[in-house]
């Protein structure tokens, strides 16, 4: 039982992390980037591959699976999603998909359509006992590494003067461009971290889910929609909230009732819909 | 006409033919479909490499024809096979087509294959029931209750009692679960739970953890071939090689051509399967070695070794009928056939089209510092159980 629970707890914080950066770009600046997902798979395609390649360890490839998607997704930024600010949703949503249908074959021709696996070190594999709970040491890793990463972010967000700058620009973009505000740089700045951030979820998750393969942006891109959607968009207090809730569920559905297991969270999503479409940790009215 | 400007028509007409030329009379096409991109790939490129080395090793001339191997890419996707299986028999005028990667590619090109008369020899999707789909096509893979059955006699025979299954949720999967099933509680054994994986979702954590409360004797999986990496690592993750439980098997979870990714996680599975790369045998050790040197050091698996025999097949029936390469006289002159696969000796049951072979229990060890399954009992003369129940 606390087994399942805390199974749910570290798929819930991987999701997380896969979808913050998503409900960065969507809840703060408006933008919706289905192309998200080829982030991740840039930042597990790095990790794998310098595993792979140059025998890295895995620990130290982690940064590097932030650091490379971040500063593509500023290229992209600064070269193409700029000038879909304020486009209309469609534009956005057809754009951005479109990326994915080209990320895919690139990588399918680059590197392969199997899937590159992520070899673990030794002390992060395995399974240790708790008070009689089994928890599997890697699971324990991402609980980690992911709660720190949501804390960071958090007291970003909320306490440094980078936060409230953001938070400033959204809310009123020429304004604040008026303050001295650097509208632009800051939102090139924030896109470069939910880009890193999608890159060390998906080099977070390789292991998790059998190596990174060209279909990986496609993988999680229905997750990830789906915790953006409970969570509510604005703010990763909701995402957070949003992910461990999905992380349990569904968990705990394909433990209890295999049979339908896989379609529970589904279930929540609709029904999160009809109750409260804005997302049940959303504050206010949805937009 | 002069000596001279007959050889200038013959270099003309031979120039104008440039293309069309592979359409000659004395030309075979066999149009091979398979994955070659998309999540399947892997299998499309072991099939690719098992062909491609026997017609390096046999030459492409049999019985006085020339054969020429058409490998197309279905990118995974059952449309798609149907228009090149369409596509290869009305424009190449193939005499035969093979491949099929996956079991709805197969299906899907079935009724090109009785329509045209023209035999469909699949070497790869591993439904019990594909051949029933159409009296064109032949199999020289496996069936999956013929890897099922087999597996649960000798988990019977070893001191298993208590059995859960996990398998993926598609045909394959649903065969593997209803002939290790039937099989084991027909010989006395209790299967505890029937777990159905979805095939999207790739995290068996749960299904993992399910088992480790159930505390089976044994846990029978069946994943395709790709999943048996996460699947293994996720075994040993959650202690289950330690708690005592078994890992059976059909030979999909411990792919040869993964199980050097999946690395020693792997180790002490037991396995029922028509092929390994490690099959004690001069001819495969032949094969295994050709198949290495071709494919820079690549270890064929047993999609490549049905190819292989797929393209063996073709032969010998294009030698059985005189090099009379239309669809029933190829499609009667394999019906019966026997030979010496790389994996054994292997025949074409008449009445079924279906491959009748030994089936090798096998357990993972670690031979000369690689991985290998490593072949310890033989089931003789397998014939797929689902339709020898029905004849």
């Amino acid at each position: 039982m606390l087994t399942i629970l805390f199974d749910g707890v570290a798929y819930g914080m991987l999701l997380f992390v896969l979808a913050s950066g998503l409900s960065v770009t969507l809840g703060l600046m408006n933008f919706i980037n289905l192309a998200h997902g080829a982030f991740a798979m840039v930042g597990g395609y790095v990790t794998a591959l310098l595993m792979e390649r140059l025998g890295a360890p895995f620990l130290v490839t982690l940064p590097a699976a932030f650091l490379v998607p971040a500063i593509l997704g500023i290229v992209l930024e600064r070269t193409l999603y700029r000038r879909l600010y304020g486009a209309s949703p469609l534009d956005q949503v057809l754009f951005t998909i479109g990326l994915v249908l080209m990320a895919m074959p690139i990588a399918d021709y680059w590197l392969g359509a199997e899937a590159r696996q992520v070899h673990l070190p030794d002390w992060l594999s395995g399974s240790l006992s708790l008070y009689g709970v089994g928890i599997s040491r890697y699971r324990l890793f991402i609980v980690g590494v992911c709660g720190a990463i949501a804390a960071a972010l958090q007291i970003f967000l909320v306490r440094t003067r980078f936060g409230a700058q953001l938070r400033a620009a959204v809310d009123d973009a020429r304004v604040a461009n008026g303050l001295g505000i650097d509208v632009d740089r800051i939102f090139a700045i924030t896109f470069a971290v939910g880009s890193g951030l999608a890159g060390l979820g998906g080099a977070l998750a390789a292991d998790v889910v059998g190596g990174v393969d060209p279909s990986f942006p496609l993988k999680f891109l229905v997750a990830m929609l789906i915790v953006v959607t409970i969570g509510g968009s604005n703010g990763i207090l909701g995402a957070l909230f949003g992910a461990l809730l999905l992380g349990v569920l569904d968990v705990a559905g394909k433990y209890y009732i295999p049979s339908i297991g896989a379609f529970i969270i589904y279930g929540v999503m609709v029904a999160t819909l009809i109750v409260r479409p804005q997302g049940l940790f959303s504050r206010g009215d949805g937009r | 006409m002069t000596a001279r400007t007959s050889t200038l028509c013959v270099a003309l007409a031979a120039l104008l033919a440039a293309s069309p030329a592979l359409a000659d009379d004395n030309s075979v096409t066999i149009g091979m479909i398979l994955p070659m991109t998309g999540p399947s790939a892997s299998t499309g490129k072991q099939e690719k490499a098992g062909a491609e080395l026997y017609l390096q090793q046999h030459g492409d001339t049999v019985a006085g024809k020339t054969i020429v191997l058409a490998v197309k890419d279905d990118t995974g996707a059952a449309d798609v096979t149907k228009r090149l299986a369409q596509d290869l028999v009305a424009n190449d005028h193939a005499a035969a087509l093979m491949g099929f990667g996956l079991t709805p590619l197969a299906l899907a090109a079935a009724p090109i294959a009785t329509e045209a008369k023209v035999p469909e020899i699949v070497t790869a999707a591993a439904t019990a029931s594909i051949t029933e789909k159409s009296p064109f096509i032949v199999r020289t893979s496996f069936t999956l209750p013929q890897a099922s059955a087999p597996m649960a006699q000798w988990a019977l025979n070893n001191g298993v009692k208590k059995v859960v299954t996990i398998v993926t949720d598609y045909g394959p999967g649903v065969d593997a679960e209803k002939w290790f099933g039937e099989t084991f509680e027909k010989g006395g054994g209790t299967i505890v739970e029937r777990i159905r994986a979805p095939l999207k979702n790739p995290d068996f954590a749960p299904f993992l953890q399910r088992v480790a409360d159930d505390k089976p004797d044994a846990v029978f999986v069946f994943v395709p071939s790709g999943f048996g990496s996460v699947f293994m690592k996720q075994f040993v993750e959650r202690g289950l090689d330690k708690a005592g439980v078994k890992l059976i098997g059909t030979g999909d979870v411990t792919d040869d051509d993964q199980l050097a990714d999946i690395g020693d996680a792997a180790l002490g599975a037991v396995t029922a399967h028509h092929y390994s790369a490690a099959h004690d045998s001069p001819e495969n050790k032949a094969f295994v070695a050709a198949f290495e040197k071709a494919n820079a050091g690549m270890r064929p698996n047993f999609m490549a070794v049905a190819a292989y025999d797929g393209m063996d097949l073709v032969y010998r029936a294009l030698e059985k009928t005189k090099g009379d390469a239309s669809g029933p006289a190829l499609l009667a002159a394999m019906k019966g056939m026997s030979w010496t696969s790389p994996r054994g000796p292997v025949s074409i049951d008449p009445e079924t089209r279906d491959i009748v072979q030994n089936i090798y229990v096998r357990k993972v060890e670690k031979t000369d510092g690689a991985l290998y399954n490593v072949e310890f009992a033989t089931i003789p003369d397998v014939k797929d159980p689902y339709k020898a129940g029905k004849h």
